[in-house]
């Protein structure tokens, strides 16, 4: 229950990794196609990363 | 007037920035408004959807509380440094904590208010309080309020400078032609 509770929380996290990768990618480039191909990248980049960072502190988590 | 060049493969377009330091500081006050000003429109309205958009998520998430600003020995609120960086928005919190000072009643309905401490609140820490109703609303809220501030630092300097690609093209075009130099 808690494992999902926290899940539930992650969700808040989607639109701030869209506005953040869109933002980002917006002051790298002019052109929209260029824009949104950076920030589909960086996204995916974003959410990678905190999913490998989520999957040590599980493995931590159950290990200690 | 400005303007830059920027090279998209073997596309070339030259962007006009106006007046930077104008459009810089329209970009602070409302975000994208720089962008609108010097007519890039497409830019203006993306940046000012999302950080509008994750500046009032997080407002909406924090009932309104989590921005205030506030300077007393006991309460620092560092996070409104980040938050003005959304220019507008995160006004009204300068002229509630005015108006609190000097006793006046607040504007809007109690938004953006800062909290009042137990010596002058019949020993009611409102702080707490709000910690207590809000739970982590509280933080994520502060939380999406000062990123919408600092993404929109970017965009001021995108105002006042153009892409940051830019830049690093003309460094990359300085390396080559240092590399091309005899000797």
């Amino acid at each position: 229950m808690m494992l999902l509770a926290a899940i539930n929380q992650l969700w808040h996290a989607a639109p701030l990794i869209v506005a953040i990768s869109l933002v980002y990618a917006g002051t790298r480039h002019e052109d929209p196609q260029a824009i949104l191909g950076h920030a589909v990248r960086l996204g995916v980049w974003i959410t990678g990363f905190m999913g490998v960072v989520a999957a040590l502190l599980f493995v931590i988590a159950w290990w200690l | 007037m400005s303007q830059v060049t920027i090279k998209s493969g073997d596309n070339e377009s030259v962007i006009e920035l106006k007046d930077p330091a104008i459009a810089a500081f329209l970009a602070w006050l409302i975000p994208g408004a720089g962008h609108l000003y010097q007519g890039r429109t497409t830019k203006g309205l993306l940046f000012m959807i999302c950080i509008l958009g994750t500046f009032f998520y997080g407002l909406v998430l924090g009932n309104g509380k989590v921005v205030y600003a506030s300077w007393r020995p006991n309460d620092k609120r560092l996070p409104y440094l980040c938050q003005v960086g959304a220019g507008l928005p995160a006004l009204p919190a300068m002229l509630e904590a005015y108006r609190q000072r000097h006793g006046r009643p607040p504007l809007f309905g109690g938004m953006m208010v800062p909290p009042r401490f137990p010596e002058n609140n019949n020993g009611k820490d409102e702080l707490a309080e709000w910690h207590k109703d809000l739970n982590r609303n509280f933080e994520l809220g502060t939380v999406f309020t000062m990123i919408a501030g600092l993404l929109n630092i970017l965009v001021i300097y995108d105002a006042w400078g153009g892409p940051m690609q830019y830049a690093e093209e003309k460094k990359d075009k300085d390396k080559q032609d240092d590399k091309q130099k005899p000797g």
